[in-house]
């Protein structure tokens, strides 16, 4: 990576032309919106590691309880707790958002809307340096007197709130406080992604000639930034419950526990979107580009987009329905959660139907895209049974939920980052990565990926309840066909686990010594395919001017099966 | 019955019945959409199709395989809402008059039962308090009054396909029927603390006459031990089963 950026001819002319910086300022206080979201993305990647080392942890737990996990030792039931939160509090905080939105928004906004850098670069290092201090604090609380907290990645007041009750006085303020930052760092980003993506534009895009992954990071920011105002104002009144004696969540004292679940899923829901709609349109881009085809209905995908996300402002109460709201309030959402199933149905199927007359090539990327809609179908259709009021009295609060959620945020949080950094890589890196062990990789993922989380929905129809570290204790639960069931799962996780280890050398390797890649590999249309791989500082020697859409393949009249987005016509 | 798991109350049926419903209604969607995916893959791969074919979106005779499944769509939702709406409300909205009442109070990391014992009334001398075992009466309705003494926790009851979070501060009515005798888990759903994965219990339920006995016995230690008319003084000398 550093041999071709520093040989890279465009300094002088680009015009953010200036004396070639040290390698400090270069990879760890540059402005430049590559760099802030490769240090995105390897902080997210570093943060997953270790999430997926708990998940190991927990899991061992669970499969072989009170036995010493190796590499980790004895799980306390007090490390058990601080370990799921953890786990869970990472993988959507620090993982999912960091790579999805901030790192793959940064990365491709200004490349493929063919401008050189973010509106505001310097908001936008700013915004990296506080995500990476609300890691740094994330990470101090696991190991402050007490231990990390415990309380669940959702927080629920009083335990959350109150030191007798959660015994991690620090961990729990301490998470509040990372938790808290982290979502500073990305309402900063998100006014980057939304200002550049609507006023930075190259001479000629209209609104409907943005690629698609570009519109859905603009939906998810904007999401993101009107769902996440209510929870920070919950995270302080819970700082100020832990540390100052306030009591917004305190019933004996005129609180209510519930007004922090109410703030919470108010952005908690909106939140699977905001991770969901970047992973969606990764894969509009990978599926146009591998299958030669104009995505199908690309407005009426661009619609259905905006409206789950604004349906998305009004199912939170589902996550409570037996939460002790008023009953007749479960009504309600049982309606707008049924009927979101209605623009994510459409999306799904406008996706599937891109397939129709195509010409499919079977690379690592495309692999990825397509594994992403086969198995968020699972989550999807999962969904409806949590949804359904009746059905949730049972299934709230059991592995069902657990596998269901998983259905959908793995598919997002890894499979869909997977698709994008394997198609983007030679972009990214100069080079191309190697497919041989990229499809090695892919099925050694998908497949124990599946053998993970099926075991859990028939654990959870079972009635096998979430967050306890040894089942042993509860006889109807104990029964050696459940305990070989989370055997199974546990299993499978390790396996897979080790499988991320070809990718870890496979990326690093192909950096380092994969084919140089030119510039447009795949033959694709959108804009960053017409600039250096990797682009240089500011990104063009000559800023693109756009004369079509983004998916014009398979042209009639034309030779090649591609017409990229800035060639004259 | 889902998944092997009894079926004891009666609304557990009822629930049963939907969860059906939406596996029939969904799974139906879901192989067909994998069926006409992997088909899509197979008929489309670049060794059979070398060329691709330019499609909008806008051919009327291709969008007619997006909207038909669309509005088919629209009203297998409807049937789930209104199958959903109608159980929920049999369950949680509707309060079939009792026969008798139980008080359950969850805390770090227990949950304690209060029994209405031989009278039938609540915080009475001879009430039953119970820690962890639940004794009910198969055929009668049970109003429960769920309280929590610290944090949330969660009121399940798996074989009742009954589940309710306890708040501090509330008191939250709901009821059961029991339909079969037996003796079944009762989990705490709700994450309260270390010993969470502790917290449970087990619910006897009785024929009539058996519990009616368990009642007797329980109840006449309870005034015995009570003796000056101090209801809490029941509570505390209570005999934990």
């Amino acid at each position: 990576m550093s041999e071709h950026a520093t040989t890279a001819p465009a300094h002088g002319a680009a015009p953010h032309g200036h004396a070639e910086p040290n390698w400090f300022i270069k990879y760890f206080y540059s402005t430049d919106h590559k760099i802030i979201a490769f240090q995105y993305m390897f902080t997210g990647m570093a943060m997953a590691m270790l999430a997926g080392f708990m998940a190991y942890v927990f899991r061992m737990q669970i499969a072989f309880p009170g036995q010493s996990v190796p590499l980790f030792g004895f799980v306390s039931p007090n490390t058990y707790n601080a370990l799921i939160t953890n786990h869970g509090s990472i993988m959507v905080f620090w993982v999912a958002m960091p790579v999805l939105i901030a790192g793959f928004g940064n990365y491709l906004i200004p490349l493929m809307c063919g401008c050189d850098d973010m509106v505001f670069p310097r908001i936008n290092r700013l915004s990296y340096q506080l995500f990476l201090l609300s890691a740094v604090v994330l990470l101090a609380s696991l190991f402050v007197p007490g231990g990390g907290f415990g309380g669940a990645w959702t927080a629920y007041p009083p335990l959350s709130a109150v030191p007798k009750y959660n015994l991690t006085p620090m961990g729990s303020t301490m998470w509040v406080i990372a938790v808290a930052l982290e979502f500073v760092a990305f309402l900063l980003g998100g006014i980057n992604f939304i200002v550049t993506a609507m006023n930075a534009r190259a001479p000629g895009m209209r609104a409907f000639d943005v690629p698609l992954v570009v519109w859905m990071i603009v939906v998810a920011s904007l999401l993101f930034m009107a769902s996440v105002g209510p929870l920070i104002a919950g995270a302080v009144m819970l700082l100020f419950d832990q540390n100052l004696g306030t009591a917004f969540y305190n019933p004996s004292r005129g609180g209510d526990p519930v007004l922090w679940q109410h703030l919470f899923w108010f952005f908690g829901h909106p939140e699977v979107y905001v991770v969901l709609l970047p992973a969606m349109g990764i894969v509009a881009e990978v599926m146009t580009v591998f299958s030669r085809k104009k995505m199908f209905a690309y407005k009426t995908v661009i619609y259905t987009v905006i409206a789950t996300g604004a349906l998305s402002f009004f199912v939170w109460a589902h996550h409570q329905f037996i939460a002790g709201i008023d009953p007749r309030m479960a009504n309600i959402f049982t309606v707008t959660t049924v009927i979101i199933s209605i623009p994510v149905a459409e999306m799904c199927f406008l996706y599937i139907a891109t397939l129709y007359g195509g010409s499919i090539r079977f690379t690592t990327p495309m692999l990825w895209a397509l594994a992403f809609l086969c198995e968020f179908l699972i989550g999807g259709v999962t969904g409806i049974y949590l949804g359904a009021s009746g059905a949730d009295i049972f299934f709230h609060d059991t592995y069902f939920v657990v596998a269901h959620f998983h259905y959908t945020f793995y598919p997002i949080a890894i499979i869909g980052t997977l698709a994008g950094v394997t198609f983007w890589f030679p972009k990214m890196f100069g080079r191309m990565m190697n497919e041989t062990w990229g499809k090695i990789h892919f099925w050694g993922t998908i497949i124990p990926f599946n053998f993970i989380f099926i075991p859990m929905f028939i654990l959870g129809m079972s009635g096998e309840h979430r967050r306890i570290y040894d089942y042993t204790n509860f006889p109807d639960l104990a029964n050696p066909q459940m305990q070989a069931l989370r055997i199974t799962s546990t299993v499978a996780l390790v396996v897979m686990l080790l499988f991320q280890f070809i990718f870890l050398f496979n990326f690093i390797n192909s950096m380092l010594r994969g084919p140089k890649a030119e510039k447009n590999p795949w033959k694709s249309n959108t804009l960053e395919w017409t600039a250096d791989s990797p682009p240089p500082h500011g990104n063009w020697r000559e800023m693109p001017t756009v004369y079509r859409g983004p998916y014009e393949y398979a042209t009639p009249g034309r030779e090649t099966d591609y017409w990229p987005q800035d060639e004259r016509a | 019955m889902i998944m092997g798991i009894p079926s004891a109350s009666t609304f557990s049926g009822d629930i049963d019945g939907l969860v059906w419903l939406v596996t029939i209604l969904v799974g139906v969607w879901f192989i067909a959409t994998q069926i006409m995916f992997f088909w899509l893959l197979w008929r489309f791969r670049a060794g059979n199709s070398p060329k691709s074919q330019y499609i909008t979106g806008k051919e009327p005779h291709l969008k007619r395989w997006i909207n038909i499944p669309h509005s088919l769509i629209l009203i297998c939702d409807v049937i789930i809402i209104v199958a959903a709406v109608r159980v929920w409300v049999k369950v949680k909205q509707t309060l079939p008059s009792a026969d008798d009442t139980v008080r359950v109070v969850g805390q770090q990391w227990t949950w304690t039962f209060q029994h209405s014992g031989a009278d039938g009334t609540l915080d009475t001398a001879d009430d039953v308090w119970t820690s962890d075992t639940l004794h009910v009466a198969e055929g009668k309705t049970y109003h429960f009054l769920l309280e929590s003494k610290d944090v949330l926790h969660s009121f399940f009851v798996p074989v009742f396909r009954l589940k309710q979070d306890a708040i501090p501060g509330r008191t939250i009515t709901g009821w059961f029927k029991a339909t079969q005798t037996g003796t079944y888990d009762i989990l705490c759903a709700e994450i309260c603390g270390i010993g969470h994965g502790l917290m449970g219990g087990r619910i006897v339920i009785d024929s009539p006459e058996q519990h009616a006995t368990w009642v007797q016995q329980h109840s006449a230690m309870a005034s015995a031990s009570a003796a000056p008319t101090d209801s809490t003084a029941a509570a505390s000398a209570g005999t934990p089963n």
